[in-house]
Formats: structure tokens, C-alpha cells, sequence
């Protein structure tokens, strides 16, 4: 019997507890919704001001729970165990408080006027940034770690930013006094004024904000404030139910978060646990895996909130940890260089109680991790900013903390690598060290380095080299077949992942037919037979519709074809049409039908370019402002065939309602009044991701010129199965070094790049229509050699809404000849 | 022995002898063919180095009769092929799957008698 689970609250803890509780509750017993109160996906809210930048901030989308996005619980009833939302009620078995925070705002009067904003969620930015549109001043109430934060949007959003702060120094939390005073030296050189030791007593103004007023009487203009003064548990439901809370607000809950009611519990910000309220995400991610362990039976407790941090704050490193001030401290200051660093030890220097760190905080990997032991050297040649040990994990205990945000110990991550993780992306994904705030990840590096992992570049056993590598030694040596580069350049006769890799770099390089000669024998069994292998060994077939534009006749034609194939017919995410349970003798046949209809290959099959999806455009809509159907009929004619790494989609949407999903795509165009914005590196898919805008304003011509060089850049450079958005994360340089190569031609590449497309461009066939010219390639379509024509009879289908899909796996097994 | 013509009508029935499956020709180097017999799918390859193998077409894994569509290849020196369906790679001369030790499939014996390759679907292993 299932049990409901409703967890109210969907930021950071909240979705890191459904995320935990998925993956332990492997059989199915909690049946869980999330009540998000915004409207957006959970998204992590440690990077808010990243939103600047346009990075995705949104967390992965965890399969198995109803999301009610934009429906707040109102109320819960422990006692009828329900909770109101405005939409409906809600029963649950068990109930989760993952509310979190609210900014706190100091009682000033004039807070509530126009110009006044909190810092704290999507929504705030949104405000905040189109209120700052035009604007010349603003002033941030609060110097801490939020404070700042804040500070950096207002810098972001182009305003003279002023930063106010009730303690004697910045971060009055996190730093001692002589680091908050180099912490002030490089805000203060960022053109920032800093007042600490002074309070805001009222915000002035008609219209909206104009002067904030101090306690002790001065004054300074401004037409934007934001309080950042911290924040308080939002414990407001659990109150009206009669929960126990704090005295200084949230949710008392024991070291397994039950809080007094035997079916409630609370996670994170909203919760307080040993006395305490955590307003960091680690305290907050240990609670999740805590009550996800116990809703499966685990016997897990919370043994105290990590309250290390490390940021980067304004550009400037500050990190925190331990205690700030102890018996013996050792310290070391360059005012020059801005560097600050604080080593807490004990009294007889032999164990590490804590540090503050300001300017330079590489080494604060490796002195978290040895809290509470001894020093892997000594203290100065540590703090030394020159000789700081940027994440050396050898001297580091087994049980020291590397990840802190998700508690995993160098052992876990030692273990990972010798079980096979070969990289940082492995050891990510495999023990989640890295994942959060991502300041262990040179020292995971470093830890894979020090086991003796060979950096992951050989393709397979087959090669010791890269893809890129690869495509270098084919290009420079002009080799054309398989054979002569594995005796040469490799060892055996190759596997199913280095032979495609191969057929994909020869048809880039060589062009043609893939399928003649040897190249036959290296392709993917879709290539092979140019179509996609479907689950009971039928194939589906995709013409091309180019832009997703298609008359009548063709679709009438499409239909004919799979009404006399018996073919199940479906419409496709990129604006084309599927057609399923083709057999292998059958695809020429089919072929011969659409390309007489005037039909070629859609390339559904390859790692090659797939559609140009467009929306109406200017040519019928309303709002359009460029013929978006046009421009993605000549991008997906001059691109069709190409191979690639990867699957490569695009998209071209008429103007900015984007109703093509171009950033979405791995090269996304949109429409602006001047001409045309080009985004790279989007995907769907596991992990969502959104394009960069990687030039404005284009003309067609340039736009076509960049995208080329894209293309063919992506071709020559990225690894295997690499897809856009993974190959310019891993670039060294990024988005601004691809602008470097295709926009200002840095490495000289633009016209090897051109000319690579020009050539795919005017070597372009279609592989149905020179599939079906040539008796010799229609050979190996048969169903068997020695009965050609008989269908396979471990074939079969059933009918579901009136078309054909495969029957049951019982229905197409073999007879068993014998056990194997 | 001879071969028998395509037929249309149905496959040649299953014996207990040698029964031919193409012209040796007509295998593709490193690529497989499929071939029926009787209610058997045998799927038959050609190595590099002109070496048959014979192996039962159905993917254990996927239950699909594809296993002669895969890639032909090698690990370390065993001659391998991988399923086209979800790539587990078999070894060519014991039906042993490579990447899951509990799986194999079964091996027919194979041979080219005057260029026509045959197989064996009664002495199967």
C-alpha cells in the first residue's frame, strides 16, 4: 500500500528531499506531491545573482512527483491531515514543512514605498531589475553574505551601489574584524561605499524611494533600496496548526526532523533543530537525506549543521569555517594584494578549529577538510597565497569532509575513483561531491590525479586518443578507411564505439556515400540501414519536412505510405512525421514511395543534423517580425547530412515570444527588429539547458557564416557524444574564446571552417534516393539471405487507438531450441 | 551440397546435416546476415580475417531477432559483436555475453564448403 507524502515548499531542500527519497524508495511505497509556492521549478538559489549572467539556475527535474508549481499551502490540519491549497485539499499520510525562509525586513518607516525590494527569489530579480531600468543609485540595508550578493545585482544592473551595515564590519558572521576590513578595501575598490556601524532609521520619498535616512541623521540619495538584513524561518503554517515553535521562530523538530506532531516534519530554513536555525543549504541538504533515510527505515539523525561557506562575493573570495577566533590564531595579511587568511588552532597548534579566509580562498578545500585534525603543513606556507596548496588532497585524512555541502568524505570519493569513476563528472554523479556549490571540485581533480587516473581521452581500447585527436590524424595525414587507422594509430579491430566515432570523422572529412566499401561496417545499425532500430528490431522511417512547412500532397502522400505499409504514425517533437514498424525489406520500398513523392531522408537515424524548427512568422502571425519558416528552410537545407559528435537540432523563432523553442536547441536564431540573435549550446533532454546568446543584430549572411563555423568547430573539436552545450562548458575560455575563433578569427581556423562547409554544402546527396540507384547497396536489405523476402516471423504487432504496435515480448519470442 | 535457391514460399526445412545459408561472397567483412531455418534465426558473420561464426540472432537482453545487425569487432583478442538494441557485446566463438556473465546465446557450428557458407543447426552448442 502506498503511502502520500505531500511536501510543502519546492526550493533547494525541498527538492533535494524528493530527489533523495526517490532514489532510496525503490519500491514504490511514497506516492509524493510537492506545493511549490512560485511558479518556477525549484532552482538554486545559493547562484541568484547567475540569473545576471543567463545561466540556468534551475535544479533537474525529479521524475515520480506531482508538481503543483504556483499553488501554496494555505493551511494544514495535522489532526484531518490535509492541506488547503487555493486549488483544492490535499490528504496526506505524511507531511513535509520544507518552507524555508523570508527576507527580514527592519521595521523602517518608508519600507513599503515604490524603489524598496527584497533579495531572495527569481521573482525579486525580475522586479528589482525592471524597476533599476533607467535608474542611477541604489542602497542595500545589510553587509552580510546576503547583503552582498545583493550589492553585486545592483552593481549588475548598472547602479552607483551603496552597502549599509549595522555591525562594525562586513559579514559580521563570517569574518573577524581584520577580514572584514580587507573585505572592505576590495568592495570599496570596486567603486561601492561602504557604511558600517550605522543603521537605516527611514526611506524617504513621493513617488517612491529617494533618501534613506541613518540613525545617526546623515543622509544619502537613492532611487533604489533592497533589505538583505537576513532572513527568518517561515514557520506561519505550522503555527495556526499548533506545532511547537521556537522562541525565535521555526519548527522545533528532534534529530530525525519530526517536529510535535507524529506525521509532520520540517526540513531546512523553516526548521529548527538542536536549538538552532540553519540559514545555509548544507544544514538544510542534511535534513533532507536524514528524513529521506528515515522514511525508508534508516536509523539516520542529524549530528549538527555545517556552517562553512565559501563565496565569491563581488568577484572576491571570502570563505568561512569552524571558529573565527580561538586560542591560538596564526594569521597572515597582504594589503597589496588584498589577501587575508585566519588559521583558528588549538592551544598546542595541533588541531585545526577553524579560519577566515578573504581575497584568496584557494585553500580552503584543503583546510576544510582538515577541521578538527591536524595541519597537512605548516600554517604560513598554507595561508601564503603564492604557496596556498590549491587542493591537495594526499595529506588529507580518510574521514575529512571534502564536500561539506553534501557531506561526502575524501574516502567516499577515493572509493568512487577506484570503482571505476574516471573523471569529475563521474565522481559528481556518483557520490554528489561537487554538485552544490562546486568549491571541492579542483580538489576532486586533484584527488583523481593523485589515484592515478589517466585523464579519460582514449575513445575505447581500441585508441589511446580523443575524438578531437582522431579527426587531427585523419585530416593531417589524409586518411580515408577504418583499416589503415587502426593499424597505424590504434590496436585490434575496433567496437561499436570507436567505429562510429570513425564513420562519423570520415564523413565529415571525406564526404560521400557512408555506406560504401568499408565504411559499411562501421556504422551504428541506423546508419546502416538509414533508419532508427526500434524495440522489437523494426525500424521507423522520417522523411524530411524542412521547417516543419509541408503541402497537402505531401501529406496525403506521407499518409498513403503509411496506410499501405501498415506503418504506426506519429508526429515528431521537431515538426515531422515518424513512421514505425518498418522491416528491414521493406525500407526500400517505402523510400521509393516518398522520394517519388518528392521526399528525401530526414537524417531521424544519424548523429547529424535533425530539423530547423521554426514557428509561422512574419509571413502569419501578428506579432512576427522576420519570416523565421523561410530562414529555417535554407538552415536545415545547407546543414542536412552533416555528421557530427552528436545529434545537432536548431530552431528559428520570428520574434522574441520564441514559439520555436530556440534556446532550447543547440543553435537557436530569433528574430529581433534589426535582424537576427543566434544562441549555442541549448538541449532538452536529462539535462535541460538553456542556448547563450552568442551575437545580436546578425544579417542573414553573417548569421549563416557563424553558424557554419559553429558547426564545422564543434565537428573538428568535440569528443564523442559530446553535445554543443558539454563542449563549450569544457572549453577553455568558454563562450568568449568560440566568439574569439568564429567572430574575430583568433586561430586562424575561419576559412579551413568555411571551406570544410562549402564543401559539405555542394557534396550533398540523398542517402535514400543513392540507396535506391544502386543495386549493390539494395542488397542488404533482406529480412534473411536465404529467404529474402519472408518477413520476420518473430514480428508481430497488436492494435492500440487503431494503429499497429509491436505485440507483447511473448508474442514475437522464439521457440527455445535449447538452453543456451 | 548445394544452395538452395531463395524462396519465397517458406524456409528450407530444419535437418540434421549441414545446411547452407548464402555464397561465402556474400558475407560483408566484419558485418552479419541473418538466416532462417526452420523456425531458427541464425545470425552468421565474417570476420577480417575471413573467419564465420554462427550465433543465435535473438538479443537475450531485448528479445529482438537483431543480433546480426551489430558491429563486428574486437575485445582484447576475442572477435566480438555488440547488440544493436542496447550494446552488449557477445564473444563470436562461445555465445558468452562479455558485459554479463549470467547471459549467453547459443553457437551453431559454421563452414564454407565450396565458396557456400553452411551451417549446422542440430550439432548447435
Amino acid at each position: 500500500m502506498t503511502e502520500r507524502v505531500v511536501v510543502v515548499g519546492y526550493g533547494m531542500v525541498g527538492h533535494r528531499f524528493v530527489e533523495a527519497l526517490r532514489a532510496r524508495d525503490t519500491e514504490g511505497r511514497y506516492e509524493v506531491t510537492v506545493l511549490a509556492e512560485e511558479a518556477r521549478p525549484a532552482y538554486d538559489r545559493v547562484r541568484l545573482s547567475s540569473w545576471f549572467d543567463g545561466e540556468p539556475l534551475e535544479l533537474p527535474a525529479v521524475d515520480g512527483v506531482r508538481t503543483r508549481l504556483g499553488e501554496p499551502a494555505l493551511a494544514i490540519d495535522p489532526a484531518a491531515r490535509t492541506v488547503t491549497t487555493a486549488a483544492g485539499e490535499y490528504g496526506f499520510d505524511r507531511l513535509v514543512l520544507a518552507t524555508g525562509s523570508y527576507p527580514f525586513v527592519p521595521p523602517v518607516p518608508g519600507r513599503d514605498l515604490m524603489g524598496c525590494f527584497v533579495y531572495r527569489t527569481v521573482d525579486d530579480l525580475e522586479a528589482l531589475s525592471a524597476y533599476a531600468e533607467g535608474r542611477g543609485t541604489g542602497v542595500v540595508v545589510g553587509g552580510g553574505l546576503l547583503g552582498l550578493e545583493a550589492a553585486h545585482a545592483l552593481l549588475r544592473l548598472g547602479l552607483t551601489t551603496q552597502v549599509v551595515e549595522f555591525a562594525p564590519r562586513l559579514m559580521p558572521l563570517q569574518t573577524d574584524d581584520a577580514g572584514g576590513a580587507m573585505l572592505r578595501r576590495h568592495i570599496e575598490d570596486l567603486g561601492l561605499t561602504v557604511h558600517t556601524g550605522r543603521a537605516a532609521a527611514r526611506v524617504l520619498g513621493d513617488d517612491g524611494a529617494r533618501t534613506v535616512v541613518f540613525e545617526d541623521g546623515g543622509v544619502v540619495s537613492t532611487d533604489v533600496v533592497v533589505f538583505a538584513a537576513g532572513v527568518r524561518p517561515r514557520d506561519e503554517l505550522a503555527r495556526a496548526a499548533g506545532l511547537t515553535v521556537g522562541a525565535r521562530g521555526g519548527v522545533v523538530v528532534d534529530d530525525g526532523c519530526a517536529t510535535s506532531h507524529p506525521q509532520v516534519y520540517a526540513i531546512g530554513e523553516c526548521a529548527e533543530i538542536g536549538g538552532r536555525v540553519y540559514g545555509l543549504v548544507a544544514p538544510g541538504y542534511a535534513m533532507a537525506e536524514v528524513l529521506a533515510d528515515r522514511f525508508v527505515g534508516g536509523p539516520a539523525t542529524f549530528t549538527g549543521g555545517d556552517t562553512s561557506t565559501k563565496l565569491k562575493l563581488l568577484g572576491v573570495d571570502v570563505a568561512s569555517f569552524g571558529q573565527t577566533s580561538g586560542p591560538l590564531d596564526v594569521t597572515y595579511a597582504d594589503p597589496a594584494s588584498r589577501v587575508y587568511a585566519k588559521l583558528v588552532l588549538s592551544d598546542d597548534a595541533g588541531v585545526l578549529l577553524g579560519g577566515v579566509l578573504v581575497g584568496d580562498a584557494s585553500a580552503y578545500p584543503t583546510l576544510r577538510a582538515c577541521l578538527g585534525g591536524p595541519l597537512p603543513g605548516p600554517a604560513l606556507a598554507l595561508l601564503a597565497s603564492s604557496a596556498a596548496p590549491a587542493g591537495h588532497g594526499e595529506g588529507l585524512p580518510g574521514a575529512a569532509l571534502v564536500c561539506t555541502c553534501n557531506a561526502v568524505t575524501k574516502d567516499t570519493i577515493v572509493g568512487a575513483i577506484s570503482d571505476g569513476c574516471t573523471d569529475v563528472a563521474a565522481v559528481k554523479a556518483c557520490t554528489r561531491a561537487g554538485t552544490t556549490c562546486g568549491s571541492c571540485v579542483p580538489l576532486l581533480k586533484s584527488l583523481l590525479a593523485e589515484s592515478g587516473v589517466a585523464m579519460p581521452k582514449a575513445l575505447c581500447e581500441h585508441f589511446d586518443h580523443s575524438r578531437r585527436e582522431l579527426f587531427e590524424i585523419v585530416r593531417v595525414r589524409g586518411i580515408r578507411t577504418f583499416s589503415r587507422l587502426i593499424a597505424e594509430h590504434g590496436r585490434g579491430r575496433g567496437c561499436d564505439i570507436c567505429k562510429p566515432a570513425v564513420a562519423s570523422i570520415l564523413a565529415s572529412q571525406a564526404g560521400g556515400y557512408i555506406l560504401d566499401g568499408e565504411q559499411a561496417t562501421l556504422q551504428d545499425t541506423n546508419d546502416h540501414f538509414l533508419a532508427n532500430l526500434q524495440r522489437d528490431g523494426t525500424y521507423s522511417v522520417v522523411p524530411r519536412i524542412p521547417g516543419g512547412e509541408i503541402t497537402p500532397d505531401k501529406l496525403i502522400a506521407i499518409g498513403e505510405v503509411a496506410r499501405d505499409f501498415g506503418l504506426y504514425t506519429k508526429i515528431t517533437g521537431g515538426q515531422r512525421i515518424d513512421l514505425f514498424g518498418a522491416r528491414v525489406e521493406q525500407l526500400p520500398r517505402i523510400w521509393r514511395r516518398l522520394v517519388d513523392a518528392g521526399f528525401e531522408s530526414g537524417h531521424a537515424y544519424g548523429k547529424a543534423l535533425r530539423t530547423v524548427k521554426s514557428c509561422v512568422g512574419s509571413t502569419w502571425c501578428r506579432y512576427g517580425v522576420q519570416d523565421s519558416v523561410g530562414l529555417a528552410i535554407a538552415l536545415e537545407l545547407r546543414y542536412r547530412g552533416l555528421r557530427a559528435p552528436h545529434k545537432v537540432k536548431a530552431a528559428v523563432s520570428g520574434c522574441a515570444r520564441e514559439c520555436a523553442e530556440a534556446r532550447g536547441k543547440d543553435f537557436g536564431v530569433i528574430a529581433t527588429e534589426a535582424g537576427w540573435n543566434l544562441y549555442v549550446g541549448g538541449n532538452g533532454g536529462f539535462r535541460p539547458r538553456h542556448a547563450d546568446l552568442f551575437a545580436s543584430d546578425l544579417s542573414t549572411e553573417d548569421l549563416i557564416r557563424y553558424i557554419d563555423r559553429f558547426l564545422m568547430f564543434y565537428i573538428r573539436t568535440a569528443d564523442r557524444l559530446q553535445r554543443t552545450a558539454s563542449w563549450i562548458e569544457a572549453m577553455e575560455g568558454g563562450l568568449d574564446h568560440l566568439r574569439a575563433v568564429i567572430v574575430d578569427d583568433s586561430s586562424g581556423l575561419a576559412a579551413d571552417l568555411d571551406a570544410a562547409m562549402a564543401r559539405h554544402v555542394g557534396d550533398y546527396r540523398d542517402e535514400w534516393r543513392a540507396t535506391l540507384e544502386d543495386p549493390d547497396r539494395l542488397r542488404r536489405f533482406v529480412s534473411f539471405v536465404n529467404v529474402p523476402d519472408l518477413p520476420d516471423p518473430s514480428i508481430s504487432f497488436a492494435t492500440e487507438r487503431d494503429q499497429p504496435v509491436p505485440a507483447p515480448v511473448s508474442g514475437r519470442r522464439l521457440v527455445p531450441l535449447g538452453t543456451p | 551440397m548445394t544452395f538452395p535457391p531463395p524462396s519465397p514460399s517458406g524456409p528450407p526445412p530444419l535437418t540434421d546435416t549441414w545446411v547452407a545459408v548464402c555464397a561465402y561472397q556474400r558475407l560483408e567483412p566484419e558485418r552479419g546476415v541473418a538466416a532462417l531455418f526452420d523456425g531458427a534465426q541464425v545470425a552468421v558473420f565474417r570476420t577480417h580475417d575471413g573467419a564465420l561464426f554462427a550465433l543465435d540472432n535473438r538479443d537475450p537482453f531485448s528479445g529482438a531477432c537483431v543480433l546480426s545487425r551489430g558491429i563486428v569487432g574486437t575485445r582484447g583478442d576475442t572477435p566480438t559483436v555488440a547488440s544493436p538494441m542496447h550494446k552488449q557485446v557477445f564473444d563470436l566463438t562461445t555465445g558468452r555475453c562479455l558485459d554479463d556473465p549470467a547471459v549467453a546465446v547459443r553457437t551453431y557450428p559454421v563452414r564454407c564448403v565450396d565458396g557456400i557458407v553452411q551451417v549446422a543447426t542440430v550439432g548447435a552448442r
